[in-house]
Order: C-alpha cells, then sequence, then structure tokens
C-alpha cells in the first residue's frame, strides 16, 4: 500500500515536472515547426533579397518575394499606433494609479478591462464600419482604408497592455518616495512628475515595450482596416499591408509546397524573432524595476 | 504658489482628459454594438442555420463550432497550465531552467496570433495529419492560452499562506498530499479565474483558427472532433468583409453575440476574483 503510494507520488510528481517544461517544449516546437516549412524559401531567394527586397508579386512567374513594403508597412502602422497610444496610456495610468478617487477608480478599470477583452476582429468591424468611412469624409480621402485607420485600431489595442501594466508600475514606487516629496512642501502634482514618474520609469517602459509587442503581431484588425497594398507606403493616409495580414490574407490560397506558401513561413520566422526580442527585452526592464 | 496650484491643476485636467480619450470610445462602443445588434436578436437567429449565402437565418453553427473549440481546447490546456504553475509555485528552485521556463511562458504570451496559425497549420493539419479539424484549432488555441492559465494559477497558488504548507507537512503529509489536499483548494478561486478569461479568449480569437479550422460556410453541425467546423469570430469576419449586401443588423447582431459571450466570461472571473478577495 505504501509502495503504490510512492509509486503514485513518483508519477504525479514527473507529470508535474513534465508541465512545467511543456511552455519550453511548446516555444521550441513553433520555431521548429515555422522553420521547418519556412527554410525552403532560401533555396530560390537570398535572405537580403528576401528582406530587403522591394516588390511583393508572389503569383507572378517567376515569384517576386521582397518582404521590405511589408516590414515598412508594419513599422509604419505600429508607430503611427506607439504615437497614439504610448502617451494616452502612460496619461491615463497616472490618472487611475494616482488621481482618480477609490470609485472612479475602479469603474475605469473596469473600462480598460472591457477594451481588453473585445475580440480584434470586433474591433477591425467597427473600423470598417464606423471608423473607415469618417477618416474618407473626414480627410476627404480617396480611401479611409489607411495605415493611419490601422494606427487607431491598434493604439486602442495596445492600450490596455500599457495602462495596466504601467499602472502596477506606478502601485509599486515606494510611499516614502512621495511622502518625502510632499513632506517637503511639493505639490501632488509636482510629486507625480517630478518623483513618481522616475521610480516608476523601468516599468513604464516595459508597458510600452509589450504593447508594442501586441501591435506588431495584431493581425485581424489590422488586415480588415489598412486596405492591403502591398508597395512601399509613404505617408499614413495610404492603403498598406502588415506582415501579418499578408499571411491571414495569403495563406488561404497559397499552394502548398509552392514558394509563396514557404515565404509566408518565412515572414511567420521573422514576426516570432521580432516579438521574441521585444519581449525578451520587456522582461528585462520589468525585473530592473522590481529589485530596485 | 498659486502659480503651482495652477499647474495642477492643468496637469490634473490633461491627465483626465486623456483617459477620457480612452474610456469613452470604449463605452462608445458597446453602446453602439448593442443598440444596432439588438434587433437582430432572435430564437430563429440563435438557433437556426444561416440561408441566403449567409445574408439571412441564424449562425446556429458558428456558436456550436464555437463552443467545441473552447471545450476542446481548455480540456488540453488547463491540466498543462494548472501543473505547469503547481511545479513554478512548489517545485522550481532559482535555477536557470526556471528562468528558461519563464522566458518561454512570456514568449508564448507575445507571439503574435497569426504565428500560432501558421504553427497550427504546420504541426497538426499537416505534419500529424489532424486535417482542418477542431481539434487542430483547438490545439493550437489550447497552447496560445497557456500563459494566461500558468500565470493566473501562479499567483494563485503563491498567495496561499506558507503555514497551510508547513502544518500539512509537519502531520507527516507527502509534498503532493499536501498540494492536493491544502494548496490547491485554497487556490481554486485562482485557478477558475484563469480558466474563464482563457475561454473568453479562445472564444474570440480569429487568426490562429484561419488555417486549423475554419469553414467559410457549412450548414451543419460538427460531428466529431475531426470535423471542420464555423465558429464566431470567423464568421464575423465573413460577414463583414467578404459577403456584400447583408442587412447590417445580422453584423451587428453576430458581432453582439461574440462580445457578450466574450464579456459574460469576462465579468464571471471578476465576480470570482473580488469574492475570493474578500475572503481574505
Amino acid at each position: 500500500m505504501a509502495k503504490l503510494r510512492k509509486l503514485k507520488e513518483f508519477l504525479i510528481e514527473k507529470l508535474i515536472f513534465a508541465s512545467g517544461i511543456a511552455s519550453v517544449v511548446f516555444v521550441a516546437l513553433i520555431f521548429i515547426f515555422l522553420l521547418r516549412e519556412g527554410i525552403s524559401v532560401f533555396k530560390d531567394t537570398s535572405l537580403g533579397s528576401f528582406i530587403g527586397g522591394r516588390f511583393w508579386y508572389p503569383i507572378s512567374d517567376p515569384p517576386k518575394l521582397g518582404i521590405l513594403p511589408l516590414i515598412l508597412g508594419s513599422l509604419l502602422v505600429t508607430a503611427g499606433a506607439v504615437v497614439i497610444a504610448v502617451p494616452l496610456g502612460i496619461s491615463a495610468a497616472f490618472y487611475i494609479a494616482d488621481v482618480a478617487p477609490a470609485k472612479l477608480r475602479n469603474i475605469l478599470k473596469s473600462c480598460v478591462e472591457i477594451l481588453s477583452a473585445v475580440p480584434s476582429v470586433v474591433l477591425g468591424f467597427l473600423g470598417i464600419t464606423i471608423l473607415v468611412p469618417f477618416l474618407k469624409h473626414f480627410l476627404k480621402l480617396p480611401t479611409g482604408l489607411t495605415a493611419l485607420a490601422g494606427s487607431i485600431m491598434l493604439a486602442f489595442m495596445a492600450l490596455p497592455t500599457i495602462i495596466s501594466i504601467s499602472e502596477d508600475a506606478i502601485n509599486a514606487v515606494p510611499r516614502e518616495y512621495k511622502e518625502g516629496a510632499l513632506a517637503l512642501g511639493a505639490t501632488h502634482w509636482q510629486t507625480l512628475h517630478r518623483v513618481i514618474i522616475h521610480g516608476a520609469m523601468p516599468g513604464i517602459f516595459a508597458a510600452s515595450m509589450l504593447g508594442i509587442g501586441r501591435v506588431f503581431g495584431e493581425t485581424m484588425a489590422v488586415m480588415m482596416v489598412t486596405g492591403n497594398a502591398a508597395v512601399i507606403p509613404t505617408s499614413l493616409l495610404q492603403p498598406v499591408r502588415t506582415l501579418t495580414a499578408t499571411i491571414a490574407a495569403e495563406m488561404g490560397e497559397a499552394a502548398k509546397g509552392s514558394p509563396h506558401y514557404f515565404a509566408l513561413f518565412a515572414i511567420g520566422i521573422v514576426l516570432f524573432v521580432i516579438s521574441f526580442a521585444i519581449n525578451l527585452t520587456a522582461d528585462l526592464f520589468l525585473n530592473k524595476g522590481r529589485k530596485r | 504658489m498659486k502659480n503651482e496650484s495652477i499647474k495642477q491643476k492643468i496637469g490634473f485636467g490633461l491627465l483626465l482628459a486623456a483617459t477620457l480619450l480612452v474610456v469613452i470610445p470604449v463605452l462608445f462602443i458597446i453602446w453602439l454594438i448593442i443598440s444596432r445588434g439588438w434587433s437582430a436578436i432572435s430564437l430563429e437567429f440563435l438557433l437556426t442555420m444561416p440561408r441566403d449565402g449567409m445574408r439571412a437565418g441564424g449562425i446556429f453553427p458558428a456558436i456550436v463550432g464555437t463552443f467545441c473549440l473552447v471545450l476542446t481546447s481548455i480540456a488540453f490546456s488547463l491540466p498543462i497550465g494548472v501543473l505547469a504553475a503547481i511545479y513554478l509555485s512548489e517545485y522550481a528552485g532559482d535555477n536557470i531552467l526556471t528562468r528558461v521556463i519563464n522566458l518561454a511562458i512570456i514568449n508564448l504570451s507575445g507571439v503574435s496570433s497569426v504565428v500560432y496559425g501558421l504553427f497550427g497549420l504546420s504541426l497538426f493539419v499537416i505534419f500529424l495529419k489532424f486535417g482542418v479539424s477542431i481539434i487542430s484549432g483547438a490545439l493550437t488555441l489550447g497552447i496560445m492560452t497557456l500563459p494566461v492559465i500558468i500565470t493566473t494559477t501562479r499567483e494563485a497558488l503563491r498567495a496561499v499562506p506558507k503555514s497551510y504548507r508547513e502544518v500539512s507537512l509537519s502531520l507527516g503529509a507527502t509534498r503532493w498530499q499536501t498540494i492536493r489536499h491544502s494548496v490547491l483548494p485554497s487556490a481554486i478561486s485562482g485557478i477558475l479565474t484563469g480558466a474563464i478569461l482563457s475561454i473568453g479568449r479562445v472564444a474570440g480569437e480569429t487568426a490562429p483558427i484561419l488555417f486549423t479550422v475554419a469553414a467559410f460556410y457549412l450548414p451543419k453541425l460538427p460531428h466529431a472532433l475531426s470535423d471542420q467546423a464555423m465558429a464566431l469570430p470567423y464568421h464575423l469576419y465573413i460577414v463583414s468583409t467578404q459577403i456584400p449586401n447583408i442587412p447590417e443588423n445580422y453584423r451587428y447582431g453576430t458581432a453582439l453575440v461574440l462580445v457578450g459571450l466574450v464579456l459574460i466570461m469576462n465579468i464571471a472571473a471578476v465576480i470570482i476574483r473580488s469574492k475570493y478577495r474578500k475572503k481574505k
């Protein structure tokens, strides 16, 4: 009986360990299986002409598989979103964490949580029915399906991440900092923007990085509102196409085993590597903030 | 001094304005979906097949498909996620392996949803020959939601006081008995919160199921995990971009059902969490 229990305990502990390392296994599997399909694109195309190629004509003969326009499209839309979301998000985080009265704080926090729960396809749907016609009319453009529409959409998807993580960072600033500043005669506002902001900086930076990561990898909303023109973008008021939207829109049509199909997986590898780098950086800053 | 108090007023005013710029659109979105989608909701809409090239009829198969995806993926990810959290909170030491695991979890939560779609296509659909099916999509979604389950469960386990474990161990219980009978029951609401949040996430994701499950139009219900299925988020994508001349309230109705489902899950999670906090 005791032996049986020991065996059971042994097995369960092995199972717990296996589950513990499952995340590592899955990350490795994702990389391996992207590589397995994506690596073949480099039989015909060099890495330089894949990343730096100016033309994405995947179904012409021979196909031109340059993802530079897609990379620039992603960067442009992301940059636009960051310009909107980072200042808004950090300001809102300060208001919610340090200024708002307790009752209002809870209401505001639930609104942010609701926003983070709304599926991206729903935001994309509202984007094409409300935002895109509005932009077209308001800015008198030939089409409202532009990088700007994508940036606004993505800014909203990044805001919950930026707000909630910045808020944690602000709340984690030691009370003594705030009390010390107030005791020295500083106003609440002076304390906030000269003292608290310094203590919370690493966390705010990490929050912004994670927001950028979310934006860069976002797919559905951006595909629905940016117009998907695979050309090198020159302005926010033009249609663009991002890396993510290219995969989502074209994978259904790409013939399995064609250069086009392999190229879409190779784009997946690019996205995977970029998100890895962004998350690693954010994590370093979060840990730095905690240690202090 | 007066100068400073004016500065403070302006500063706080700006912060409030920024907050309102975030919050008002959220309320506007919710109001818009409810007010424009409400008229479409009926028993026929919820419980019948689509007709006329999805311009009329209901969204029943999409609702059923989403439920199948949610149940299958949670059945896969909940046990692994909870056990992984137990490992991290109760067994793991402060060593390189733990840091690698934490890094992997952060990375899993950061990978683009469409990259999960590619991964699911490559591993489950093609390599393991599951085909375009509920099981392929559910496994893909399950891996995607693992970080949510692991992190919420880990927080819940860490919040269980050390004395619970010490008492149980000192009475002669083994490590696993202590976890099973003393630690897990106190953490159950945290685990539920994680599960419910991940259900909301699974129900709303589109990109990971594009190439692994989703059927454009399939006016019958799935019978097995190896069947293709329609799903609510993908259906919303189809009706809002691919098919012209759909009555507007049909689109908003689909959005309302999807948002309603996801928000109910989130509200449930919030209620469970706040009850738990009160008890402490």
